[in-house]
């Protein structure tokens, strides 16, 4: 796969969306990750309620893809269990490192958007770093309740 | 005599290659460089012929090795026109030259004493210092930067104080490209009695340097940036500071004599050479200091300039002022490493695009992290050229990056 491919539209589309790129006012939970290896920065706000997730902001200085990943966690965690956000980084994982499509019944079966970075080891967490923050941000709200 | 930059490509082999099917365009030269034909074979010649460990060694081969290594050492002696062959340190890169002088200079530092960098530093010349701070008290202060990418040099006398034991700064900025008025630094060290050590990574490639010109009391450079390759670099010093600093580590081919009680050390530069060195790289950067040499014609560096001049003039003219250099914006005083933002996207998905094209380019904070928070960016894509490049490279970039910003907005 050529490099310029790898901007497919769906990513670019994700990332234009800017789904999700609001602070949230009053998170339970707010996490700032980096990605030592290209600077990517997330900070993630999260509420969650009764084991599901109820609202994500976000804030990238990142490249595009680490900016459709964060647009894809805010538009699709709404409403899903807390419990199943690890799921979804894994099945993330899976996508990039071996190329593992998810069932289009699973939970976070959206993930299959970043097949086209599966390619590029060097941008494998570009992807991950959004989900990560996520499941730290749950991690830590949840640990208050 | 003119210059034919088509007879000097076919010196490097790598430069025939396609990426994604199309020509390579190489233009992360400040990273590393190429090599050479003719330092690809001294390597071979060497490995073939000459291979086993230095300095101990009675047999025939390990007495060519040393002399291999020693000649070496005399090359790059003659290159940066140091005084004596002994004053050359052979090093594994920049890193290390600049943390064995923060190790063993540092040895002889008290808290309070202060050491001067200046904005502008690759991580190499910052965190050693933070380090030493760490272990021996001193005050780190810090030369600020222009708008324009260069050392605020009318800020010296400010900070360089009496409590001043050695200003460490860089020859040419990594990422803005800037060439730092050395002969300043220096009058501003010796007013207090300090010390200067300068990291030439970014400067030696573009050409010899004559340290004792400069003036300055420390210089280190990595070969890997200068057509030689991986796993060598330098420490210049003058020989009577490296007669007077302790080791930086132990081992053996340091040594005159050990005892369960104590060690002799054996005289600079052996001294801070401690474990088998990089021979075959050392008779490869001696390989490349002549090539180097040879290459750097008048004719050479006006190519050069020729190219930096254009591809900052394309680059003003696409996308309707959306990019913003960093750094000088014009030729003077600067080599040619050109840094530069997009409005809206990041380096490193420009980086990607133009890697399709064949581009290859480097993106990000280039381990320069304090100069990107002081130009308010999370980083930039830097193109970085040398003499095998053309205008191929130049129109390629051009032409790769206009699609980037059209594919991207």
């Amino acid at each position: 796969m050529n490099s310029n491919d790898m901007y497919q539209d769906e990513i670019v589309a994700l990332a234009k969306s800017k789904t999700g790129a609001e602070r949230l006012e009053n998170p339970d939970a707010t996490v700032t990750l980096d990605n030592p290896l290209c600077g990517d920065r997330v900070t993630l706000d999260v509420t969650v309620s009764g084991g599901k997730i109820t609202a994500v902001g976000h804030r990238v200085r990142g490249c595009m893809l680490c900016e459709a990943a964060s647009a894809l966690v805010a538009r699709d965690a709404i409403g899903t269990d807390t419990s199943a956000v690890s799921g979804g980084r894994d099945k993330l994982e899976a996508l990039l490192k071996s190329g593992t499509l998810p069932s289009e019944d699973d939970a976070w079966s959206t993930v299959s958007a970043f097949g086209p970075v599966a390619e590029f080891k060097s941008r494998h967490e570009c992807v991950l770093l959004p989900f990560e923050a996520l499941g730290k941000a749950i991690e830590e709200a949840e640990s208050k309740i | 005599m003119s210059f034919d930059v088509e007879a000097l490509r076919r010196q490097f082999p790598i430069l025939d290659r396609t990426v994604h099917g199309k020509p390579l365009h190489y233009l992360d030269n400040s990273a590393t460089s190429q090599i050479p034909n003719t330092v690809l074979d001294a390597v071979e010649r060497h490995e073939i012929a000459h291979r086993a460990n230095v300095l101990r060694g009675i047999h025939y081969l390990a007495e060519a090795a040393t002399e291999a290594y020693e000649n070496a050492r005399k090359d790059v002696a003659l290159f940066i026109n140091a005084a004596d062959s002994s004053e050359v340190v052979f090093t594994s890169g920049t890193t290390s030259a600049i943390n064995l002088v923060a190790h063993s200079f540092g040895q002889g530092l008290k808290p309070g004493d202060e050491i001067v960098i200046s904005m502008l530093e690759h991580h190499s010349n910052i965190v050693p210092w933070q380090l030493l701070r760490q272990r021996s008290g001193i005050v780190l202060k810090v030369i600020p930067a222009t708008d324009d990418g260069r050392m605020d040099l009318d800020k010296l006398p400010d900070i360089v104080t009496e409590k001043c034991r050695m200003i460490a700064v860089t020859h040419v900025s990594n990422v803005t490209g800037a060439d730092t008025d050395i002969h300043r630094i220096v009058e501003a060290a010796r007013a207090v009695d300090a010390k200067v050590l300068i990291d030439g990574a970014q400067r030696v490639p573009h050409g010899p340097v004559d340290v004792q010109n400069l003036g300055v009391d420390f210089y280190t450079f990595s070969g890997h940036k200068m057509y030689a390759p991986n796993g060598i670099g330098v420490l210049w010093a003058r020989r009577e500071l490296l007669d007077d600093l302790p080791p930086f580590m132990g081992g053996g081919e340091m040594i005159r004599t050990v005892t369960m009680e104590d060690t002799i050390f054996a005289e600079p530069p052996h001294k801070f050479e401690a474990g088998t060195p990089p021979i075959a790289q050392a008779v490869g950067l001696a390989a490349a200091t002549r090539w180097l040499s040879e290459t750097d014609t008048p004719e050479a560096i006006l190519h050069v300039a020729k190219l930096a001049e254009r591809t900052l003039s394309g680059l003003a003219e696409i996308a309707d002022g959306r990019i913003r250099i960093i750094g000088p914006q014009g030729t003077q005083s600067r080599l040619p490493v050109i840094s530069f933002t997009v409005d809206g996207i990041h380096p490193h998905d420009v980086c990607q695009i133009l890697d399709s094209y064949g581009v290859a380019l480097r993106g990000g904070h280039h381990c320069a992290q304090p100069l990107m928070d002081f130009f308010d960016v999370t980083g930039t894509t830097r193109a970085s050229l040398t003499f095998y490049n053309n205008q191929a490279d130049v129109d390629a970039l051009l032409e790769g990056l206009a699609a980037a910003i059209k594919k991207l907005t």
